[in-house]
């Protein structure tokens, strides 16, 4: 019966972007390694989808009954973007979807909230960043995109939460003002002279409020946009070098706001139970947060691992490599010469909320009657044509074999080629569509599959998401498989 | 309940059809009149004389108006359809059946459609309003999907079958180039339609039909008032019009390599007209060859070859113009492009030409000369695979006994 950290999910892009590009396309010390890069069709609420889907798959205590989602980069104002997130999730509508988006600083807002109302509301954040900057920038170099979900609850925590703090401090280290995609950095020198001291002081704080001491730490993750002031604080605060946690800097890059949530997902993978974890953010001030896993982390961190979840440091080895000009281009700032095709169409208010199970939960329909299973989901049935009689069914998370497939250089794309394929899922239906995080090259009649949700185009402002399918990840496909069949 | 037809109670009895290509200089009333003078010049008959019009276009003009404005019919009916590629054949459908049932002495379909002025490659939808759920794959990738299907199914090396994909637009082509109605008038070698730049999965540039502005009229009335016109008129054997449950789009077990619309509309056609084998019976057929795999699966779907054997008969020259069955001896979609409301009617023009002898001595066709045949077949489908309409028309220079 203990309360705190229940369940969590990370999600890292498909491609890679090598510094040594960024050197040879702009003539700078980039450095070695490499970032993650969200693809042309992601953005900061896909990214949080698939995290948040992560976080839920398998067997937990209980469904989350509000949902926070922050990032710095939301695809809307006014309207909130959790609401998509609750959608895709395909949530119970009595569960509250919140966003807290715009500083860096909300995305530690989003968790600690969580962690706070979680002993009476089981509340999932979710916290989500694109990284991105001026060409040649040190945002843009050694930022990374990504997302994490923690899932609080009031039993069955996998880690529990000893003691916090928090220091606040009105400092201009970074800033961007609405409408920008780059942020401006004061000097560097600055703000590590601003930043160590807190970091020591919310560590103290928090230790002293769980009751331990610098040497009681078994992993300290400090996190954080200003490198070198992570970097020195970490090394000031009493705790041994060895147990000093790797970001993943060098193969995934920094993450920002959703930095913290990734690594200390990334610590609960490799932990042992009755571990001490001190988790602190700098920006904007210092948070700090001790954690004790429990007994439960062993077989939460086994059921993951028959669940199919690739585990944060299989997602952090990457995949594919991708040019400094598509980078470029997939973030909206070298801009292609499009095919003489018509521009992509707004979808319309009305159709989007109708069909909201389908276009946001990928829910189909099967036949009471018969059994028959349709996508899109229709009233009236294939086979028998029963009218009126079928019953909603979820197919996100069920996974699919290519029956055929083509590569259309003609439609429109951000990322031309558009791949084509017909995708025929496991217990019966079948639906033609778009793939994503694919090598053409490399697909056959047959290739195993699994869903992903993606902005399929942009109009008029109106970001159009549904789902894409997307090759089944080594390791996962047993799993998957193992999973559907228990429908 | 039964599909019945009107095989013989209609005759088509003038006919016109105008260049096809980039016609840059006419607009959408200058090739519907070009038709329409075509055509009645064809019979004789003066407009006045023409007592209803069925119009078709997908996109290049709403109601009737769109064709009583520019020939200025003096207070007649004009109905304007559509029907995706099909809808000039549906507008010549829809004429067949008013003639017949009595209603009117004389009626014209008329198809057109102005592509180029859009400025874009290939066709496009018109816009509907949406959850922006739909995929949005371009034609070629839709009737792409039949290639790796079909390989597949059939055991064909897909080299192999890049061979006969081809070989189909080269003789579609070959005929085409003798045919000075065409968008394209020139014979591609096979080597440069194989290596031609890919537009979507195995189909090149010269897989696709073309885009271009067209139009083609017809005029018909009850057989037996035929020969007020004409010494030759074409018989209506058989017409059918298929819209399905799209279910090859939802259906696992649809795999690709058949259009079962087409399958179930042709059969139908056969029964109306009487036609047991049409490889034996048919002198030509115009078929629906907007991508090179659409008329391979048709030749199968139509019944001219067997189940996984039409990529054999298209490498044997079976298809030819001087084959044993010609299939799109005016040079098809291929050669014309598709102004998708002109499409049927431009294949029943050249049904026009070809049965009644009319057609150019480097394209006529020996199974009517010599071979004694005297029906044409001519089909659209609209769509794509697994979720598509389709019509198949048969037509015929003698009356049956």
């Amino acid at each position: 019966m203990t309360a705190g950290i229940v369940a969590w999910g990370v999600y890292l892009p498909h491609w890679r972007l090598e510094r040594s590009a960024i050197s040879a396309e702009l003539g700078v010390a980039a450095g070695q390694g490499r970032r993650s890069v969200a693809s042309y069709d992601e953005d900061a609420i896909t990214m949080a989808v698939e995290a948040a889907r992560r976080a839920l798959r398998g067997p937990r205590p209980y469904e989350p009954a509000q949902l926070l989602f922050s990032t710095p980069a939301p695809v809307y104002l006014d309207k909130t973007n959790a609401t998509t997130l609750h959608a895709a999730l395909g949530l119970s509508p009595r569960v509250g979807a919140y966003d807290l988006v715009g500083s860096v600083r909300s995305g530690w807002a989003a968790m600690a909230q969580a962690a706070m109302v979680s002993s009476h509301v089981p509340t999932m954040a979710v916290v989500s960043d694109l990284r991105s900057g001026l060409a040649g920038s040190v945002d843009e170099i050694h930022g990374g995109d990504g997302a994490a979900a923690l899932l609080f609850g009031p039993e069955g925590a996998v880690a529990e939460i000893l003691g916090r703090a928090s220091v606040t401090e009105e400092v201009l280290d970074r800033w961007r003002v609405p409408g920008e995609s780059a942020s401006r950095l004061w000097e560097e020198r600055f703000g590590e002279e601003v930043y160590v001291p807190l970091a020591s002081q919310v560590c103290s704080a928090a230790l002293a409020d769980a009751g331990l001491a610098p040497g009681d730490v078994d992993r300290l993750i400090v996190t954080g946009l200003h490198a070198r002031a992570v970097r020195s604080a970490a090394r000031r605060l009493g705790v041994p070098a060895k147990r000093i946690a790797d970001c993943r800097l060098d193969t995934v890059g920094n993450l920002g706001a959703a930095q913290a949530g990734f690594c200390l997902a990334d610590a609960l993978e490799q932990a042992d139970p009755g571990q001490v974890l001190v988790l602190v953010s700098l920006a904007d001030g210092a948070d700090a947060v001790v954690l004790r896993t429990t007994a439960s982390l062993l077989e939460a961190q086994r059921a993951r691992h028959d669940g199919g979840v690739a585990p944060v440091a299989a997602l952090a080895a990457g995949g594919d490599v991708v040019s400094y000009a598509t980078f470029a281009t997939w973030r909206g700032r070298l801009l292609r010469e499009p095919p003489r095709r018509p521009d992509p169409e707004r979808p319309d208010a009305p159709a989007m909320w109708r069909r909201e199970a389908w276009k946001y939960g990928f829910t189909a329909s099967r036949c009471c009657q018969c059994g028959f299973r349709h996508l899109p989901p229709t009233q009236t049935c294939l086979k028998c044509h029963a009218v009126g009689s079928m019953e909603p069914e979820r197919l996100a998370d069920v996974a699919g074999t290519v029956a055929t497939y083509t590569v259309d250089h003609l439609s429109f794309s951000l990322s031309p080629p558009v791949v084509g394929a017909v995708i025929d899922f496991d217990g019966g239906g079948r639906y033609r569509g778009e793939m994503t995080d694919v090598d053409p090259g490399a697909l056959r009649i047959g290739t195993r599959v699994e869903m992903a949700f993606r902005c399929v185009s942009v109009a008029q402002g109106v970001h159009n998401y549904f789902w894409k399918a997307r090759p089944m990840a080594q390791g996962a496909n047993r799993a998957m498989e193992g999973a559907s069949h228990g429908e | 309940m039964a599909s019945r037809g009107i095989r013989d109670q209609v005759a088509i009895v003038g006919m016109g059809c105008t260049a096809f290509g980039e016609r840059w200089d006419r607009g959408t009333d200058e090739l519907l009149t070009e038709a329409a003078t075509q055509c009645l010049a064809s019979a004789d008959v003066a407009l006045a004389d023409v007592d209803a019009f069925w119009l078709g276009t997908m996109g290049s003009g709403q109601s009737g108006l769109t064709l009583s404005k520019p020939l200025k019919i003096d207070y007649k009916p004009v109905s304007r359809l559509e029907n995706y590629c099909a809808t000039g054949s549906e507008a010549f459908r829809n004429s067949c059946y008013a003639v017949a049932c009595g209603a009117y002495d004389l009626a014209m379909a008329i198809g057109v459609e102005k592509l180029k002025d859009s400025g874009y490659s290939g066709l496009t939808g018109i816009r509907q309003v949406g959850d922006g759920t739909n995929p949005t794959l371009s034609s070629p990738a839709a009737f792409s999907f039949i290639v790796p299907a079909y390989a597949e199914k059939y055991g064909v090396d897909p080299e192999q079958l890049k061979e006969v994909l081809s070989r189909i637009a080269w003789k579609n082509h070959a005929n085409g180039a003798r045919n000075e109605r065409a968008q394209f008038r020139k014979e591609v070698s096979l080597e440069t339609i194989a290596a031609s730049p890919l537009v979507a999965g195995a189909l090149g540039v010269f897989d696709c039909s073309g885009v271009s502005d067209g139009a083609a009229a017809a005029l018909v009335c009850r057989a037996e008032d035929a020969h007020r016109y004409t010494d030759a008129p074409l018989y209506v054997k058989g017409l059918s019009f298929v819209a399905g449950p799209a279910a090859g789009a939802i259906d696992p077990s649809y795999d690709y390599t058949t259009f079962e619309e087409v399958v179930r509309a042709a059969a139908d056609a056969y029964h109306q007209a009487g036609i047991v084998d049409p490889r034996a019976e048919l002198a030509m057929a115009e078929v629906h060859d907007c991508f090179t795999p659409t008329e391979l699966v048709l030749m199968e779907d139509l019944g001219f070859a067997e189940r996984g054997a039409a990529w054999k008969d298209v490498l044997a020259g079976t298809f030819d113009r001087d084959g044993e069955l010609p299939v799109n001896p005016d040079g098809g979609l291929k050669s014309f492009g598709h102004p998708i409301g002109a499409s049927g009617l431009r294949m029943l023009f050249e049904c026009w030409l070809q049965l009644r002898r009319q057609a150019p001595p480097e394209r006529q066709i020996a199974t009517v000369t010599e071979g004694g045949r005297s029906l044409g077949l001519t089909h659209n489908l609209g769509g794509g695979p697994g979720e598509c309409v389709s019509f198949v028309g048969i037509v015929g220079s003698e009356p049956s006994a």
